[in-house]
């Protein structure tokens, strides 16, 4: 039951390697191990994407599901049993299977196969050695140096296999964590726009061989077409026979990746060339078991904070007790009540539960980190971290979010508003941990809004954050939950602004005397993301934004106003 | 497109938007970048121990622990150097590894080598230093008051601009910060040392100026550059952060590997690098400016002094940029530049695209806005009437003259295209009922020189081989760092040869092939280098035509090259068939060529002459929003006009434009650099260290190459460099946040911003200006009333 290597899929087949440590990173597995080199580390600490990866898992509701992560701070046991999709194995699957279309043989030499000054009038042509995104990248000049360039490619990769039709904010989203330094990121942005279509031109242009019922499971080779167009069938032109038997192909060729990655027995625990220990329990009883068993050991979630441990900090980690594989933990359920998120939950799978709440979450959600950190973060995650910053903390708290806990057999409820002790201290007892937390449905009479205030909009770590509500009743404050972040060592409530409000009509006087009482609730540090000063006015200025937002016109959203073309 | 010389090679030639030549290898990983080299058996991996302090003597170092760390094979200090202890680009003031004296936080003092990567770097953290600490220099007021100049000040005078500010009706002046910036190449620096038989050394170097490393790795060796060689296939981005600064690496591994006799590979950490390397100098710019009635300048005394760091480093070079760009695009009748060049015990500020040109622009700019504020002027209006002109009003400060200031029609044709007066007027009426967000429009113009100020770096050389099959290899001195250098010189070359861009390669930048290069820097590559090869092809296609010629038995005036086909009288063959004619006579198919720059020349004293070979020029429009709650701004839109000349390459020199663009937005808006009061810097990594992302391009970012723009002066091709100048294009968008902070107040007051204007300032700028305005002035209320 326990092993010494980690198995997963790469490309069409499956890879095991023997990680020296149960915190080596995919990134070093990739580079150092396995000899690819296109995956490369511009950070390592999740912030510029250069290093991105997309890992292929079963989808609910059938298929794959795709996920654009940073390999350089993704431990390598994460990977057991799932397919791991680089840069380099979009080029494999051209090349396996391009198969001669109307003109045979090779087609225009990959330096031509984008150029429109080139390879102009002939398009895409079957053989040619790049996948539609890749061309479309070629193609609209979209690299200079070249070194972000396959972490571009693969976070286009992940939306190109994700939605049909992109528009600006969705690429955008999509590439919020990603960082070139060379193009100024509008060729990039034109290629997510053509990749789609050159992808049904490609479709439509070359014919994969049709697959064998048992061919996938021979030999343990998988073939690839799962990598290449169509993106879904529900792009394909309708009555295009072509077409329709390419998108069956490529599900076909999806399903034989599902059923071999079923196939794969994945050990509870790994362990590592150094002897440390990688936990892997899929059940909730077991992790539980696990956790009293052996307190010392690190919980992991997605691993976005813990892997700068690693790789940043170069801090001895001891064993690792992932909840990432705990099929309990991965639930979300909504009922009347509110929201029940699993401590297993990526920050990604939550945002439609949690936009359906309230449709300010999704704002908030969505300037989270960025989609390949979301990808992997875990909502609870990111609760117990308890980041002084924490995008998620000011906003839960205001909505009245509630833990879960769980030591053993043994489950206590602590509001999230007196989870946090102090600077990276929380409520949790040895042996325990948050199994889930519960988001009770917001009172529709509820004037709520949650606010980052960054130097960038996209991926940027909060000067100030704000989760403020305000329960009305005929103009009156009824009660106020206002949560900060940044303002201390711990997000956590103003008092005295809260009372100043309670039972005030709102308007300019009461959030006036709120303000002011800010000035007692908090005392911010200067640090190199802001002054005190600044933190102090800008918590003042959220209250009067929230005024402002309450009556009939809405502060309008600085970010959104870039987005239209003039 | 305009008539080519040869004819015109319509799909690849100059002027065709063919692709980068590594395009298709970037995008499928396959590019080899320093660190995806495969490593040689035996290899072993460096990291380097840093100073914690700012300013101090080391009274010991403990590396036991370092030593007994996993892995370790070796810890080396500045007595193992077995040559000379320097990298320093100009002068021997920056030791590879500190000696007895730590200048700033993050300075090497030692090299650990190890295993991997891993080890190597945990245990680099294992020393106990012991400091002795000396009082550090850390601010501008502090340097100034200890006159701790790293070299001396420098004035640079036309007329009498103190006696016109005495006299003049009109003036006002200012002080304006002007932030530094991290270069943030995307590959971080590395270098692979390998040692070779009989003490020869290969070093794989991610560098920019592979010619220093060869001579300052020889030197720390005591050897001589004929025993080693510097090779660069591509850097992953270097912007000017690997002119000097690859330097360190290179040596620290190669003395590794000496030392082992194994090969060595060193690569930053992404703190490390923010924390050893240096950025674009931060200067602070004091300005006294006399102007008239209509907003013409008639004096201007402006100080800019520079935090250079601990090291010269390039800091001459790069405040004598800042000084001769102090005017843009302005004639200033009367004007008294003072250049002070502080020691600081920081990184040594260093190269990075505009070197010293962006802060000497932004100065006179704000000038240029102060003055138009003052007035209640359109600042449109006011930057042209200063515009340079004709006759005296041609004449730079530095007493050069312009010959294709092109700015006033370039200018025109933008205002147009953006439609900037109609805009400008409905954000001001947008600006009335707007409480919270306001809008500001700037345009501002760039006039960039072209041309190292360090004249005899102006030489480029190359080598062309021509093979019997008809393909060429083609060395060059440049180095190809995204700018798309290579695919330009491999077009100038196609041309020459009148073949198929395929049939032209561009080998890896290596010392042993094209010695006593000049750094990739100055946005000259493609000029020197695109020259150099031009004359060496050149004179293969003449030996060609002699060959042909002759065996053809026409008159070599009656051979001509064409779509890959030699013609001559009634005869015709394939290129490859004209060049195997040749071999069979025996000519020669290799050839150098070499490029002078012509024309250059100044006093490095009082910088007067010609400094610059010629000059780009463009001009950008810039809408922002900003935020009166929390200060945060967004760009809106943006329109772009630049000269490149006639463009060798629309699709590579776009790309430039546009690249650098929205790294000048990031230098002005969002990328600040903190360091605190020990001199430790606060934001070294991409975490706390914030560039541009997609989503802060506009969507309507709408930039375009100058259609008539032409280069008067001998270049490739009537191009222009186009590397540099792009960066200073976005000065219109931190001029255009000064304009929505200026509706504030009803645009009366004079706005004081620094850069970067990050919310922090833009907020503090609003409280200011609320404070100021009308009746509710005293409160600090940011709500504007219209």
């Amino acid at each position: 039951m326990t092993a010494r290597t980690v198995q997963f899929l790469l490309d069409d087949k499956i890879v095991s390697v023997v990680p020296g440590a149960p915190d080596r990173t995919v990134l070093q597995v990739l580079r150092e191990d396995l000899g690819r080199t296109g995956t490369k580390e511009g950070c390592a600490e999740g912030d510029c994407g250069a290093c991105t990866v997309v890992i292929a898992e079963p989808a609910a509701g059938g298929g794959l599901a795709y996920r654009a992560v940073n390999a350089c701070i993704q431990f390598a046991p994460t990977l057991a049993g799932k397919a791991l999709v680089t840069v380099e194995s979009l080029t494999a699957a051209v090349r396996a299977t391009a198969v001669a279309g109307g003109e045979g043989g090779p087609g225009p030499s990959p330096r031509d196969a984008g150029n429109p000054a080139r390879a102009s009038g002939t398009g895409t042509r079957a053989g040619s050695a790049l996948h539609p995104v890749q061309q479309a990248m070629v193609g609209c000049h979209a690299s200079q140096c070249g070194f972000c360039t396959p972490g571009f490619v693969m976070s286009l990769f992940a939306l190109y296999k994700t939605a049909v039709a992109p528009d600006r904010r969705a690429i955008n989203e999509a590439l919020s964590g990603n960082l070139c330094r060379c193009t100024g990121y509008r060729p990039i942005v034109d290629a997510a726009f053509r990749m789609t279509r050159l992808g049904l031109e490609e479709a439509q242009r070359v014919s994969l061989a049709p697959l064998e019922a048992d061919k996938p499971a021979a030999n343990g080779v998988v073939p690839l077409h799962w990598l290449l167009p169509p993106a879904a069938s529900g792009v394909m032109p309708s009555g295009d026979p072509t077409s329709a038997a390419q998108a069956s192909t490529v599900q076909a060729s999806e399903q034989a990746v599902v059923d071999r990655l079923a196939a794969m027995v994945v050990d509870p625990m790994i362990a590592a060339g150094d002897g440390r220990r990688f936990f892997r329990p899929t059940t909730l009883a077991e992790l539980a078991r696990l956790r009293f068993e052996h307190p010392q050991a690190r919980i992991l979630a997605g691993g976005t904070d813990v892997g700068l441990w690693v790789t940043k900090q170069y801090r001895p980690m001891g064993d690792l007790l992932w909840v990432g594989a705990v099929a309990e933990l991965a639930r979300i359920e909504s009922s009347a009540f509110g929201l029940s998120i699993g401590a297993g939950v990526t920050i990604s799978a939550a945002l439609p539960a949690l936009e359906r709440l309230h449709p300010e979450l999704g704002g908030l959600i969505r300037r989270f980190a960025s989609v390949p950190i979301r990808n992997t973060a875990t909502l609870v995650g990111n609760l117990a971290n308890g980041s002084p910053i924490g995008d998620g903390a000011p906003a839960l708290i205001a909505l009245g979010a509630v833990l879960i806990l769980r030591r053993g057999d043994a489950v206590r409820e602590v509001p999230l508003d007196t989870f946090y002790l102090g600077y990276m201290k929380n409520a949790l007892r040895p042996g325990e941990f948050i199994e889930r937390v519960r988001l009770p449905k917001p009172d529709p009479g509820l004037l709520f809004r949650t606010w980052k205030v960054t130097r960038r909009f996209d991926q940027d770590i909060s000067a100030v954050s704000a989760g403020l509500a305000l329960d009305l009743e005929g103009g009156r404050v009824r009660s106020a939950r206002l949560a900060f972040g940044g303002m201390d060592a711990i997000v956590r409530r103003a008092s005295g602004a809260e009372q100043a409000l309670i039972g005030a009509v709102l308007d300019e006087a009461a959030i006036e005397a709120a303000a002011a009482a800010l000035a007692v609730d908090f005392r911010p540090i200067t640090d190199m993301r802001a002054s005190a000063g600044y933190r102090m006015r800008v918590a003042a200025n959220l209250l009067r934004r929230l005024l402002a937002d309450a009556g009939p016109e809405r502060v309008p959203d600085l970010h959104e106003m870039n987005q239209e073309v003039a | 497109m305009s008539e080519r010389p040869h004819g015109v090679a319509p799909r690849s030639g100059p002027g065709a938007p063919v692709a980068h030549d590594s395009a298709h290898l970037h995008v499928t990983g396959e590019a080899c970048y320093t660190d995806d080299i495969p490593e040689l058996r035996g290899t072993l991996h460096a990291a380097l121990g840093l100073s914690s302090v700012a300013h101090a003597r080391i009274g010991s170092i403990d590396l036991d622990r370092v030593r007994a760390a996993p892995g370790v094979v070796a810890v080396l200090t500045a007595r193992d150097i077995p040559g000379v202890n320097d990298c320093g680009p100009v002068i021997h003031d920056d030791p590879i590894l500190a000696d007895g004296l730590v200048q700033y936080v993050g300075q090497p003092i030692f090299i650990v080598v190890a295993a991997t990567v891993d080890e190597a770097r945990r245990a680099a953290r294992l020393a106990q230093v012991c400091y002795e600490p000396l009082p550090p220099v850390l601010g501008y007021d502090q340097a100034l008051e200890q006159a701790a100049f790293i070299l001396p000040t420098v004035t640079l005078e036309r007329g009498d601009a103190v006696s016109v500010l005495a006299r003049a009706p009109r003036s006002l002046q200012g002080r304006l910060a002007i932030g530094g910036q991290e270069q943030f190449y995307l590959e971080g620096q590395v270098a692979y040392a390998i040692p070779l038989e009989d003490g020869t050394f290969r070093v794989y170097s991610s560098t920019q100026h592979p010619s220093e490393g060869q001579a300052k790795v020889a030197a720390a060796l005591g050897r001589s550059s004929h025993e080693v060689v510097i090779e660069c296939r591509r850097m992953g981005g270097g912007f000017g952060g690997k002119e000097s600064q690859a330097t360190l690496p290179a040596c620290a591994a190669a003395v590794a590997a000496d030392r082992l006799g194994r090969p060595v590979k060193l690569r930053y950490d992404r703190d490390d690098d923010f924390l050893i390397t240096g950025k674009r100098h931060d200067f602070r710019a004091d300005y006294r400016v006399a102007h008239d009635a209509d907003g013409r300048i008639l004096g201007l005394d402006l100080t800019l002094a520079s935090r250079c760091g601990f090291s010269l480093d390039l800091s001459r070079a790069v405040n004598d940029r800042a000084v001769l760009h102090a005017d843009n695009a302005y004639f200033l009748p009367a004007v008294r530049v003072i250049s002070q060049r502080l020691r600081t015990n920081i990184q040594s500020a260093t190269a990075f695209r505009g070197f010293g040109g962006p802060q000497g622009m932004l100065a006179i700019e704000v000038v240029i806005d102060d003055v138009a504020r003052a007035l209640g002027l359109d600042p449109l209006e006011v930057r042209r009437r200063n515009l340079y002109g004709a006759g005296e009003r041609a004449v730079t400060h530095y007493g050069q003259t312009l010959d294709d200031f092109i700015l006033p029609d370039l200018i025109d044709e933008l205002v147009i295209s953006s439609d900037y007066a109609a805009r400008r007027a409905r954000i001001r009426v947008w600006n009335r009922g707007s409480r919270w967000v306001k809008r500001g429009i700037a345009i501002s113009p760039v006039k960039f020189g072209i041309a190292f100020t360090a004249t005899f770096m102006n030489q480029g050389a190359a080598l062309v081989n021509v093979y019997t099959d008809g393909s060429v290899r083609v060395s060059h001195g440049g180095t190809e760092m995204g700018q798309g250098l290579n695919v330009k010189v491999a077009q100038v070359v196609a041309d020459v040869f009148q073949i198929d861009l395929d049939r032209v390669r561009i080998a890896p930048t290596d010392t042993g092939t094209i010695p006593n290069t000049s750094p990739t820097a100055a946005s000259s590559g493609t000029d020197m280098n695109g020259r150099a090869a031009q004359h060496a092809a050149s004179t293969l296609r003449e030996r060609i035509t002699a060959a042909v010629a002759q065996a053809w038995m026409v008159a070599p005036e009656a051979v001509t090259f064409s779509s890959g086909r030699v013609m001559g009288g009634d005869r015709s063959s394939t290129f490859a068939e004209a060049v195997r004619l040749a071999y069979m006579q025996r000519v020669p198919l290799s050839a150098t060529g070499f490029h002078r720059t012509p024309k250059i020349g100044y006093d490095p004293v009082t910088l007067k002459g010609r400094p610059f070979h010629y000059f780009a020029y463009g001009a950008s429009v810039s809408e922002v929003a900003i935020d009166l709650l929390t200060g945060e701004t967004r760009l809106l839109r943006a329109d772009v006009l630049h000269d490149a000349g006639r463009s060798l390459n629309p699709a590579i020199d776009r790309g430039q434009v546009e690249g650098g663009f929205v790294q000048g937005l990031g230098w002005l808006t969002s990328e600040e650099l903190v360091w605190d009061a020990e001199g430790r810097l606060r934001t070294h990594a991409p975490s706390t260290y914030k560039i541009p992302v997609a989503s802060d391009v506009p969507a309507h970012f709408d930039v375009r190459l100058y259609a008539r723009g032409c280069n008067l002066e001998e270049s490739v091709h009537q191009s222009k460099a186009v590397g540099e100048p792009p960066l200073m294009l976005p000065i219109s968008a931190f001029l255009a946040i000064r304009d929505a902070l200026s509706s504030i107040d009803g645009y009366r007051a004079p706005v004081h911003l620094d850069a970067p204007a990050t919310p922090e300032r833009v907020l503090a700028e609003v409280d200011r200006l609320s404070a100021l305005r009308g009746p509710a002035g005293g409160q600090s209320r940011p709500d504007a009333s219209h």
